[in-house]
Order: C-alpha cells, then sequence, then structure tokens
C-alpha cells in the first residue's frame, strides 16, 4: 500500500516537472523576440496575447467562477479558430473565492507571463487582485465582479457587468415607474457585498422617489436555510413585493417557504438571480411571476445566443450557460476587439499593452455589441454603460418584459 | 400566533440538527474522536438518495435505505482507510484528518456531480395547518422529530443492552483494558463508525426535505452547528444530543426575530459558552473526574 503511494506521488511529480518544462521552453522562444511578453512570437505576423483568468472553480462560489471559465474558453477557441493575426492562450486559475489564494493564483499567471488579467469572478478577490494589477499595470477586465471596489481608483480595472449601486438605482425606478408594488420588502445577505451593495442602493433610492420601504430583513450566509422568520416580517409589515437582490440558491429556499407559508408577493431579483431555473430538480411554479434584471437569456432565439449556448454545452456536459458565462464570453470579445485598435501589438509588453488597452476601451467610439447587452462602451472609471433587461418567469420560461 | 410560529420554525430547524447531532455524539461517546466529515456523509446520502429518486425513480423509501447503505459503506472505508492506520496516534492527528477527509468528500461530490445547486425532492411533502391556516406545521418536521425519538430510543437501547453495546460501552471507557478483556476494539470502532454513517443518510435525506437546496457544501454548517447542539447538550450523550438539536434551532430563530438576524449565530454561540461555563459537560453530559 505504502509502496503504491510513493509511486503514486513520484509519478505526479514527474506530470509536474514536464508540464514546467513545457511553460519554460514556450517561454525561451519569446525571449528571442527583444524580451515582450510573447507576442511577435512568429514571423508571419501572427501576434500571441496570453490571457490568465482567475476565479473560483472550487468552494462555494465554483459554480460561478465554472461558468465564466468555460464562457470565455468559448470565444478563445472561437477566435482561435477565425485563425486571424490575434491568437489567444488561456490560462484559468482556481482562487477559491478567497483573496489569499486569488494573490497565488495570480502571480502563478504572472510566472506564466500573462498579457491581460480576466476576472476575478468575485468581488472579494477581485479588489485585492486589482490593486495589485493596479500597481504592476496589467490590464484587467472582470466578467462579474460588481462592487464600485473593484474599480475605484484603478484606470487599468474594467467591469463587463453592472455595477451594484446601479442595479439597485435600477431597480427601484423600475419597481416605481411600472407601479409594480407600493410596500416594498428588502431580503439581503449582509455578509456579502455584492448582496449589501445592491440592497443599500436601493434602499436609498427608493427613498429619494418616494417608494416604500416597510420591512429590511438580512441574514449572515448564503449556507443559511431558514428564511421563515425573514419572510414573516415581510408579511407582517404587509409587503406585496419583495425585492431579492441574492444568489439564486438561497433564493430557491426563500421561494420555496414562502410557499409553504401562503406568503405570495411579487418577487423581484437581480441578476444573481438568474439561474433559478437551471436548478437540478427546482420546481419551476415556484418562480412563476419572479422577476429578474438579467442582461442574458439562454431562451433567447438569436444566432449569436443559439450559437454560444451550444459551444458551452458541448465543453460542459449539456449544462446551460448562465449570465456569468456570458459575460465571460463578452469580456473576451470585448478584448480582441479593443486588439484590433491597437497598433503595433507585436512589440507591446504587458505594461505598454495596458495603457494601449486602456485607451482602446475608453475611446468615444468603442462600442461592443455582445450577449448582454449591444452598444456596450466603457467610462474612465471602469464602469460599463448598457441598457437593463428585466424578465419575467412566466410557464417555466424567461419572458423579456 | 407569531410566537407560536417561531417556536414552530425553531423545533423544524432544531431537529434538524437534532438528527445530525445524534450520529456526531454516538461516535465521539464510543470513539472518542470528533469526525468532522461527519456534515460531509449527510451530503453524499442525500446526493445518493436524490440521484436514486430523481434519475432512477426509485421508491423514496427505497432511495433512504440506498443512501443508508452507500453512507454505511462510505463510513466503513474511511475508517479503514484513515482512522485505523492512527488508532495509537494522538487525537489531534486524528482531528486533523477528520477535517481532510471532510475536504475530500466536498471536492469528489464538487468533481462527480458538479457545483451547481440541486433542488431536493422532499421525501414527504405538505403539511398540518391549525387554527385556520395561521399556524403550519410541516410533515417533515413531524416525520424528523419522530425519527429522532425513535433513533435515541433505538441507539440507548442498543448501547445500554446486548453484547455489541457493552463491549461500545467498554471501548468508550478504557480501550486498553477492554482489548484486555477480549474484545475486539477495531471492529468495534468500526461498527460505531457504520452505525453513525447510516445515521447520517437519515439525517441527510431529511435535512434536504426540509431545506431542498443540495450542494457539494451542503452539509458544511449544518454539521457544525449539529457539533455544537451535541456539545450544548453534553457529548456523548445520546438524549443529550436531542435536547441540544432542539435549543439550538429554537434559540437560533427566537434570536433572529426578536433579537436581531444579523447577531443570531452571535447569540447562538454565546448560549453555548454560558452552558459551558455553568456545567461543562454540557445540559446532559456526565462528568467524569479526572482519577490522579
Amino acid at each position: 500500500m505504502k509502496k503504491f503511494i510513493a509511486m503514486l506521488m513520484a509519478a505526479a511529480m514527474m506530470m509536474a516537472m514536464v508540464a514546467c518544462g513545457n511553460t519554460a521552453s514556450n517561454n525561451g522562444n519569446s525571449s528571442n523576440n527583444g524580451g515582450s511578453a510573447d507576442e511577435g512570437g512568429s514571423t508571419d505576423g501572427t501576434v500571441v496575447i496570453r490571457i490568465g483568468g482567475i476565479g473560483p472553480l472550487t468552494g462555494d462560489n465554483a459554480v460561478y467562477g465554472v461558468a465564466t471559465q468555460l464562457g470565455a474558453q468559448v470565444a478563445v477557441d472561437e477566435i482561435n479558430a477565425l485563425g486571424g493575426p490575434i491568437q489567444f492562450e488561456y490560462n484559468f486559475q482556481d482562487d477559491t473565492g478567497v483573496a489569499e489564494t486569488a494573490v497565488s493564483a495570480y502571480n502563478t499567471l504572472k510566472d506564466w507571463e500573462a498579457d491581460i488579467i480576466y476576472g476575478c469572478t468575485t468581488t472579494g478577490p477581485s479588489v485585492t487582485i486589482s490593486a495589485e494589477t493596479y500597481a504592476d499595470r496589467y490590464f484587467q477586465l472582470t466578467p462579474s465582479a460588481s462592487s464600485t471596489d473593484v474599480t475605484a481608483g484603478k484606470d487599468n480595472v474594467f467591469q463587463m457587468c453592472f455595477t451594484d449601486p446601479n442595479q439597485g438605482v435600477t431597480a427601484a425606478d423600475y419597481i416605481s415607474a411600472n407601479s409594480l408594488g407600493s410596500k416594498i420588502g428588502v431580503i439581503y445577505n449582509n455578509g456579502d457585498a455584492y448582496s449589501t451593495g445592491i440592497a443599500e442602493a436601493f434602499i436609498a433610492h427608493a427613498e429619494e422617489i418616494g417608494l416604500e420601504v416597510v420591512a429590511t430583513e438580512t441574514y449572515p450566509s448564503d449556507k443559511n436555510t431558514d428564511y421563515n422568520v425573514q419572510l414573516n416580517a415581510c408579511k407582517d409589515a404587509g409587503a406585496d413585493l419583495v425585492f431579492l437582490p441574492i444568489y439564486y440558491s438561497p433564493a430557491s429556499l426563500i421561494l420555496a417557504q414562502a410557499s409553504a407559508m401562503g406568503y405570495a408577493p411579487t418577487f423581484f431579483g437581480a441578476d444573481g438571480m438568474d439561474g433559478i431555473l437551471t436548478m437540478d430538480g427546482f420546481d419551476a411554479s415556484l418562480a412563476e411571476g419572479l422577476m429578474l434584471m438579467t442582461p442574458f437569456n439562454a431562451d433567447a432565439t438569436d444566432d449569436a445566443t443559439v450559437n454560444f449556448v451550444e459551444s458551452y454545452k458541448e465543453l460542459s456536459d449539456g449544462v446551460i450557460p448562465n449570465q456569468f458565462a456570458a459575460d465571460g464570453y463578452d469580456c473576451i470579445y470585448a478584448i480582441y476587439a479593443a486588439l484590433q485598435n491597437i497598433e503595433g501589438l507585436a512589440d507591446m509588453d504587458h505594461e505598454a499593452l495596458c495603457e494601449a488597452l486602456i485607451a482602446a476601451f475608453t475611446a468615444e467610439d468603442f462600442s461592443v455589441d455582445g450577449l448582454t447587452g449591444s452598444g456596450m462602451s466603457w467610462s474612465t472609471s471602469g464602469e460599463i454603460s448598457k441598457d437593463p433587461v428585466v424578465v419575467v418567469i412566466q410557464d417555466g420560461a424567461y419572458v423579456t418584459m | 400566533m407569531s410566537f407560536l410560529n417561531n417556536v414552530i420554525t425553531g423545533i423544524s430547524l432544531g431537529s434538524i440538527y437534532a438528527i445530525i447531532a445524534l450520529g456526531y455524539t454516538m461516535v465521539y461517546g464510543i470513539a472518542k474522536m470528533l469526525n468532522f466529515a461527519h456534515g460531509d456523509v449527510i451530503m453524499v446520502g442525500a446526493y445518493v438518495c436524490f440521484f436514486a429518486t430523481g434519475s432512477f425513480g426509485l421508491h423514496p423509501v427505497a432511495g433512504v435505505l440506498l443512501a443508508m447503505v452507500v453512507c454505511t459503506i462510505l463510513g466503513t472505508v474511511i475508517e479503514g482507510l484513515a482512522y485505523k492506520p492512527l488508532r495509537q496516534a494522538p487525537s489531534l492527528a486524528v482531528l486533523i484528518t477528520a477535517i481532510g477527509v471532510s475536504w475530500f468528500l466536498q471536492n469528489s461530490a464538487q468533481l462527480l456531480w458538479g457545483a451547481a445547486p440541486k433542488v431536493f425532492t422532499p421525501v414527504v411533502s405538505g403539511g398540518l395547518s391549525i387554527f385556520g391556516g395561521q399556524l403550519n406545521i410541516s410533515y417533515v418536521t413531524i416525520l424528523t422529530v419522530v425519527s429522532c425519538l425513535v433513533i435515541m430510543v433505538l441507539l440507548s437501547a442498543f448501547i445500554g443492552k446486548g453484547k455489541m453495546g457493552k463491549a461500545m460501552r467498554a471501548c468508550s471507557e478504557d480501550k486498553g483494558a477492554a482489548q484486555l478483556m477480549g474484545i475486539n476494539v477495531n471492529s468495534t470502532i468500526s461498527m460505531t463508525f457504520a452505525i453513525g454513517s447510516a445515521l447520517a443518510a437519515i439525517a441527510g435525506v431529511l435535512m434536504c426535505s426540509a431545506y431542498p437546496t443540495l450542494m457539494p457544501t451542503t452539509g458544511s454548517l449544518p454539521g457544525i452547528k449539529a457539533f455544537t447542539a451535541a456539545v450544548f447538550g453534553g457529548i456523548g450523550s445520546v438524549p443529550g444530543a436531542f435536547v441540544g438539536g432542539l435549543l439550538l434551532g429554537i434559540i437560533e430563530i427566537f434570536a433572529k426575530a426578536y433579537i436581531s438576524t444579523d447577531l443570531s449565530d452571535a447569540i447562538v454561540f454565546l448560549a453555548l459558552i454560558i452552558v459551558l461555563l455553568v456545567k461543562p459537560s454540557g445540559l446532559l453530559g456526565k462528568y467524569v473526574p479526572e482519577k490522579v
């Protein structure tokens, strides 16, 4: 038994060494070209850009990390298959959703000589990593880290998703404009920056525009299982609309428990609610009438979405992509579009590339059409501007409002 | 009425803690080790039942039985591979190994079944509505409390009477002396793990019937809470686990309803600290003086 384990270990170490050897020889090649990162490696004018991705592939948030990893993979494969002058190399590292692990993932990618950092998936690690990339001058584009802390004061960090406060304000405006409810209850996770960010902006803006918030309830972690107390408080306060700026996994429990206690207000979610219908075994009738803001609808019938859903399913054993995957896909295409506007790509190291990409992203006429919106553009603060889409669930499918 | 509602919510949450705590406390009481992987065995049990009833269309009862068989085998294998070689090692080494096993199970589950949460189909659904629908007691809660009581009585009888039970108590008191008396300590402890894991399967199915989100980390937080419940009631004591679980659930819900949703966990652990200060061996635990 011991011998067997020893053999196994030895085999594993061999594999690791072989893997290291490969990267080392690649790096050797690129250093022949005047030390520029690794672009311009070949004579036929092809430029190879290395994209280093970071996100949680294991742990509580793995479902989002895997989505951003594979969504971007689909785009990388498509672009490389075009055979154009820009080719991508893609390496995605696991950060388990923890800032400390993200730093080591980032260091791994620096050693791999990444040119661009794609990530992180979640806000906590992104805040840490964006400080690092700002100091090291790497261009960073996050698919889904939506806090303003990620971009604040860092000119090199851009977002593909809406910011949290932006979502809260948009939701309040939408509810008020369409008179969806007169008394509003809010249930959010106060242990989570995403949820708190949306909820606080929502509550503040609701007050400004005269929307009455009658109950504000919190819970400490998405691992919480019982929401009866929070729902009872909303029910007792007479809330006819409950705003849930939370992820879909706790939301599924909230919907089930509300239905069990016979409480049926309008539920309104943010983009974290997207994915609730794809949960294995979820009773879709619970979500009937649920409204959410999401930039991506996997049931849409336009060619781009259909193709993406198909390629994604092939990569992921039949999983239907959520908006995290679509944001990831759009990130790669946005980078690709910006790279095409840059002259002299072959001679740039990651610092020069970072400055060039910042200029390209914030250029007046730069806009990208993607799965999550058309005419997407970025401000100098790194925030995206695109139209929010509100969908309502009818008969177990999204219907755009 | 809202007070009664909170009591019922507390009992339904507490009964889940109690049924998990029964497994924890039984393994600790006999093997004198904290099996931190218990929560993850629960998760495996729930997944087995999920696939048995969902994908293969088995009857829920058959699903529960299958989950019990799989968990029993899993528990025995874990015990044989990870804990048995450490029988003579200091208890800290075993504790760390248990945490390692817990992570191993979580990550294997993620590899096998993916990270996306699944919605568990409850083995029993619906509930009892009284006072014109103002109070709702779900059947799962009733089933959980009844299962807890039945398991408690059976466990107490099994440990209290019979040859195997006697052997278990002997091992718990003094492994060395038990061995000298001709008791096979290794197989007794393996047996304990087998029973604990079968209980974990039942707990997993009931927990996911009450709170139907199933993911690889589902067992971890309830596992920790149930461990707290076991300590609260007196670790090693079977009735203590039941009482501790129920009290913990009720305290948690009351803290949320009447004090603060933000501080509920802090209040739960504050209650634990107070109990341990006043009664160091837990509510129903036996105080064993150190003999010098």
